[in-house]
């Protein structure tokens, strides 16, 4: 019964705005100044991936927990609630 | 949409939600905004609702259709190591008859709703799809309204209640709260598997009415501070994960990978063998305690809920403190909505409520509790290891005598956690809740 993470997040319904409610601040310091990358991992979402050396954001999955937030070494992430409706809507929460 | 209105306030959770019913049931003009779709649309908890507080709120809550999933009959603990466990639980039939619905399981998108509804019948007016992204202050700096992301979506208000939640950029843009840091908050990651009601009855040994909580620690966190559950739903099981958000960063650990892990514990996967998960959702504990409760009240303003801090992390209390907290505000908005004075001294009697409520006495009781756990990696590694150790060799017949047995275990202990330190972790552990 082991579900992947891109299989979890099928399960869930999502009203997606075109726009992103998350972007990174300045791409330059995850590049050369960030050491841990903790996006990477704290997400539970799998918002943030490697692709070459830099991060891309994948907001369509967004949980809105709020953990990059605070949880970027640097506050280096713009971070808003998706507009008012949009984003995950809970079936059972 | 320039309207004036008595009491604004932020978020339709339990909080939001409580202070509502009481004050549109008073006849004061209340408005409150949802960001989600629809109330309950952005709320998760383990699942657990107090009959308790919420008749406080609505006394007739059953008969006004709550959507309660099971009554709690039986709360169960576990002390797990990487694939063995100590249980412990408590059933008590009093909680099928003269106390039942002193603790049920709900799912939130589900109450938060219905709740929410009652609050309109009472004549509160509810606006989901609406997200407040700043707070009106006049020259002085008194809350005087909201913010919202619409059009033209200034709202006027005398006083405003913050019941926005554990993450709030809210908070963090106007400074009502400092923002937290990652050691204030625990992640945790949720699943809701779907099974068949009768096989939940079976494996839990309920009937179709009642249900199990388990509250769990150990190393399914992977040596971080941490929780996990398992809660009962009608048609479904709620397992959980948590970890404190400081220490996952430090761990690389992912959180879908701990919920994957736990759910394969061999203590876990014969309860929700065979179901399908319909839902995975995370949200923030709100860890930090008593010492990260914010000033609750100020000019033109009140905090209540998880947006104030208010979590009991030993006795998994939380939404009960959001509609205890809620009420006490809701209250003393009243009182100064009579006075007229919507000033910090005014709305100073929340303060002084709280603190004589069981909402900031248990909150202040355990405020070193989440500092204990954060400072005593053991718990989570080591003493769970010498736990299944010992139970192990005691379980074991195997010819070899007791004594003998007694003296492994005890040579295990100091070579894993030492006799001194065990004692200091026992010590430190019962200072922080006693």
């Amino acid at each position: 019964m082991s579900v992947k993470i891109e299989d979890k997040l099928f399960l869930d319904r999502f009203k997606v705005d075109e726009e992103s409610h998350l972007k990174i601040i300045n791409p330059d310091v995850c590049k050369n100044k960030c050491k841990t990358q903790a996006c990477l991992y704290i997400c539970p979402a799998y918002v943030y991936r490697l692709e070459g050396d830099r991060i891309s954001i994948n907001h369509e999955g967004c949980l809105e927990c709020g953990s990059c937030r605070i949880g970027c070494p640097h506050l280096n992430i713009d971070w808003r609630f998706p507009k008012g409706g949009y984003g995950i809507s809970h079936k059972f929460g | 949409m320039n309207e004036s209105f008595d009491v604004a306030i932020v978020g339709a959770g339990p909080a939001g939600t409580s202070a509502a019913c009481i004050l549109a049931e008073a006849g004061i003009k209340t408005i409150v905004f949802e960001r989600g779709e629809y109330p309950g649309a952005k709320n998760m908890s383990g699942g657990v609702l107090y009959g308790y507080n919420l008749a406080q709120i609505l006394p007739d809550y059953i008969e006004r259709g709550c959507p309660i999933e099971r009554n709690i009959i039986e709360s169960r603990i576990w002390y797990l190591s990487k694939d063995a466990g100590y249980s412990i639980g408590y059933r008590d039939n009093i909680f099928t008859k003269e106390r039942k619905n002193n603790v049920f399981t709900v799912g939130r998108a589900k109450f938060d709703r219905w709740f929410a509804e009652q609050a309109k019948k009472k004549g509160a007016l509810v606006v989901p799809g609406t997200v407040v992204i700043d707070l009106l202050k006049d020259s002085t700096g008194k809350v005087t309204g909201v913010v919202t992301n619409r059009k033209e979506g200034e709202i006027q208000a005398k006083v405003v209640l913050l019941a926005d939640g554990v993450n709030s950029p809210l908070a963090a843009k106007t400074g009502f709260r400092a923002d937290l840091n990652p050691e204030h908050v625990a992640l945790a990651v949720k699943e809701v598997i779907e099974l068949a009601p009768e096989v939940i009855e079976q494996r839990f040994g309920v009937s179709s009415t009642d249900g199990v909580t388990t509250e769990v620690l150990g190393e399914m966190t992977g040596g971080m501070d941490g929780v996990a559950i398992i809660y009962t739903n009608k048609g479904s099981i709620s397992i959980s994960v948590g970890a404190n958000l400081a220490e996952l960063a430090k761990s690389k650990m992912k959180p879908y990978d701990l919920l994957e892990a736990y759910k394969q514990h061999p203590m876990v996967a014969p309860l929700v063998a065979g179901g399908k998960p319909i839902e995975y959702t995370a949200h923030w504990l709100a860890e930090g305690g008593y010492k990260t409760i914010p000033q609750l009240a100020g000019d033109g303003y009140l905090i209540a809920g998880d947006s104030a801090m208010l979590f009991n992390a030993l006795h998994r209390e939380g939404s009960n403190l959001a509609m205890a907290s809620g009420k006490m505000a809701a209250e003393t908005i009243k009182a100064a909505l009579r006075r007229n004075d919507f000033s910090k001294q005014s709305l100073s009697s929340y303060v002084t409520n709280m603190n004589n409520s069981f909402v900031l006495k248990d909150m202040k009781k355990y405020q070193n509790f989440p500092g204990f756990l954060y400072d005593t990696h053991q718990l989570f590694n080591e003493l769970p290891q010498v736990a299944q150790f010992m139970a192990r060799e005691m379980l074991t017949v195997n010819g070899i005598n007791k004594k003998q047995k007694q003296k492994s275990i005890m040579d295990e202990i100091r070579k894993k956690l030492g006799l001194m330190n065990l004692a200091r972790i026992a010590w430190r552990g019962w200072r922080s809740v006693k």
